[in-house]
């Protein structure tokens, strides 16, 4: 047994001073009868340890998808990653052979879900579920694998592991059920995790919690997080940079401050200012008009363009905006940021 | 809204427990789920009352039981001075003309095979006297620019709308009838975020021009502030808290609302770290089995044994100036950074 922890080590060419994470020029596309709809069309981002980046987009944004192709559990056919690389510590994972790939899963980069519910299998116990990964993935015996399922769920403060380890997913409630999924995600030590919406489903009193137990962990364990969400308040509560994605790209990528301060992408600032406060009762509601394009008919030039206060002619034409820097370690695919960022 | 604002719409004691029963052929009742456990609340015209809470604290059957979808254990509902859970027939059909609703999902409370002319013209066949048959497409044509559609878009299909153009049919359809007060139910969480300030917006202009009361439903608590006009907070099927925006935005007294208000994330990361953060420990109990006195007392970090033995009503207190359940209610800002 102890081959399958060998196997792990071999992962060639692992280089420990290369980023944590590197995602370049990705495209995702998914060949429907419709047509091809590109989903993700070269996003860039990277990850350092300990670091909380936020993909930040509304539904159809190619959030999730980028996630999926970065797990390497997109759904193939009919999705494709068509370009670009995915680098954890120089190794390029798109050209690894499938089962290598399961092992860098769970052991490098681990994901949680939105649904926990059905995420988790609702017919073995959680105490099976989790013991399961470490005789699969360490060959431990049924005995010693409990006792580290055990040991998780305390961390993850679930109340009364030892009797709770027996329970079936659907005797959990919402919060309880996403914090084995964290366990879950957690049980193998990877220093990459994605969290897709891990809060969505949840009361906010439950997400402050979920939240909390996160950023605890990450820092204990010095990960890298990608947190994928919608919701600008969880942002701004916990990332540290921010990747803005409008249908398929990356239109800004900045430290959290920068971006809610003064915005250098238009669809990033009309998202802020679309968005109720709770410390704040406003007037009228700043709209973005329109919707956001069908992915199978993104339109020419910048895909914002139609919805877009600043747009030109020259929006509406390819090529569109290559990313600009702003600062350092910052961008924006918009040909007129200066204006954007100098409008407040 | 001044007090002397006419009140439209009334609960009082309003109370709906759902059976839990045991057995086959002789079912016998073992105990009662108590969605909604006296509920008081009042809507004047004109105005939006928002209701906010978690999953299970009620609000959505406090919903179904004001448009008549659920009848209430007990308790009365007074809509312009009827009471609504004692009428029966055409006084009870006509009543529930001026009571409409929105509903959450506009993905599943359309008709996938209606077309849109018939699903917003669907109240007027239930209620042929409102507009005479001649009249109904001119009256769903002018209902569909009323909320922004295109009118010519009548023959089609909810599929090819859009999540925020199906909501926009949604409140067509609840308007069809001239409503007095419209319920939303989480109207816009289904919503991605550029999406739900248009229909906000719509909301809000239309409550303008027809001079609707909204009754809104919501767990998203910055929506209800930037909506509301007086905001109910509800907890396992009570309301523990009422008052204007500002009382309970900005003085909330019950700890509860206070655990609410702080969990909620501000999009402002420079207030993080700053702000007065309660996290609340464990779930909400069970309504089969809630607990004694206080329902919040099990979650409470000012639990004292009083709150297990006496049940705080909902009233003004020595150091809340508008209604709170807490024997122990003062305010504090949780909402603003320290």
């Amino acid at each position: 047994m102890t081959d399958i922890k060998a196997d792990i080590d071999v992962l060639r060419g692992i280089d420990p001073n290369a980023p944590l994470l590197e995602v370049n020029d990705l495209h995702v596309e998914f060949r429907t009868r419709d047509g091809i709809a590109r989903a993700v069309n070269g996003a860039n981002f990277n990850l350092a340890p300990g670091e909380t980046l936020a993909i930040l987009g509304e539904s159809g944004c190619g959030k999730s998808v980028t996630a999926q192709a970065i797990m390497g559990i997109l759904d193939s056919p009919p999705g494709y990653i068509t370009q670009g690389e995915v680098k954890y510590r120089g190794v390029d994972l798109l050209k690894l052979p499938e089962k290598q790939r399961r092992s860098v899963r769970a052991n490098h980069i681990a994901m949680i879900f939105q649904d926990a519910l059905s995420a988790l299998n609702p017919v073995f116990t959680v105490g099976f579920q989790l013991s399961e990964l470490f005789r699969v993935h360490r060959g431990m015996s049924r005995a010693d694998a409990k006792k580290r399922s055990i040991e998780l769920l305390d961390q993850v403060k679930i109340p009364a592991a030892r009797t709770r380890v027996s329970d079936y997913p659907h005797q959990f409630s919402g919060g309880m059920r996403q914090r084995v999924m964290i366990a879950m995600a957690l049980a193998l030590d990877p220093d990459v995790l994605i969290a897709d919406e891990p809060t969505t489903a949840l009361d906010v009193t439950v997400q402050a919690q979920i939240m909390g137990l996160l950023a605890e962990l990450q820092q204990q364990r010095n990960m890298g997080l990608i947190l994928i969400t919608h919701d600008m308040g969880v942002v701004a509560d916990v990332a540290d940079r921010i990747s803005v994605m409008y249908a398929g790209k990356v239109v800004e990528e900045a430290g959290v401050y920068d971006i809610y301060s003064r915005p250098a992408h238009p669809y990033a600032k009309a998202l802020l200012e679309s968005i109720p406060r709770l410390d704040m009762k406003g007037q009228q509601l700043n709209v973005i008009r329109g919707l956001p394009p069908a992915l199978t008919a993104v339109p020419k030039g910048c895909a914002f363009n139609p919805r877009c206060a600043f747009a030109q002619d020259v929006c509406r034409q390819d090529p569109p905006p290559p990313q600009y820097i702003v600062a350092p370690g910052r961008t924006a695919r918009c040909h007129f940021w200066r204006d954007v960022v100098g409008d407040e | 809204m001044s007090d002397r604002t006419e009140v439209v719409l009334e609960t009082k004691k309003l109370v709906k427990h759902f059976p839990i029963t045991q057995g086959i052929v002789f079912k016998s009742k073992v105990g009662a789920v108590q969605a909604v456990d006296g509920v008081d609340i009042q809507l004047r015209r004109g105005e939006t009352l928002g209701v906010v809470g978690e999953s299970g604290c009620g609000k959505s059957t406090l919903a179904k039981l004001l448009v008549g979808l659920e009848k209430p254990t007990s308790g009365a509902i007074n809509v312009r001075g009827e009471d609504m859970t004692k009428l029966k027939g055409t006084a009870l059909r006509r009543a529930r003309r001026n009571i409409q609703m929105v509903l959450q999902d506009p993905y599943t409370s359309l008709n996938p095979r209606m077309t849109v002319g018939d699903i917003i013209g669907e109240p007027f066949e239930i209620h042929p006297e409102v507009v005479p048959r001649k009249g109904r497409d001119k009256a769903v044509q002018d209902l569909l620019d009323t909320v922004g559609l295109n009118p010519d878009h009548v023959n089609r299909y909810p599929h090819q709308f859009s999540g925020g153009q199906r909501q926009r049919i949604g409140i067509a359809r609840a308007l069809a009838l001239k409503p007095e007060i419209i319920v939303c139910d989480e109207p816009v969480s289904a919503l991605d975020v550029s999406i739900q300030a248009q229909v906000i917006n719509l909301l809000e202009a239309l409550q303008d021009e027809f001079g609707l009361s909204y009754i809104f439903i919501a767990h998203d608590l910055s929506v209800v502030r930037h909506i509301a006009d007086r905001v109910a907070v509800m907890y396992l099927g009570r309301v523990v808290e009422t008052g204007n925006d500002q009382e309970i935005y900005e003085n909330p007294t019950h700890p509860y609302t206070q655990a609410l208000l702080s969990a909620v994330p501000v999009p402002d990361p420079t207030l993080r770290g700053h702000r007065d953060q309660i996290v609340l420990e464990g779930d909400v109990p069970s309504p089969a089995n809630p607990p004694s006195g206080c329902r919040f007392r099990t979650r409470c970090w000012k639990a004292q044994s009083i709150c297990a033995e006496q049940d705080p009503v909902l009233s003004i207190r020595e150091r809340s100036p508008h209604a709170s359940a807490c024997h122990f209610a003062e305010p504090r800002d949780v909402v603003h950074a320290l």
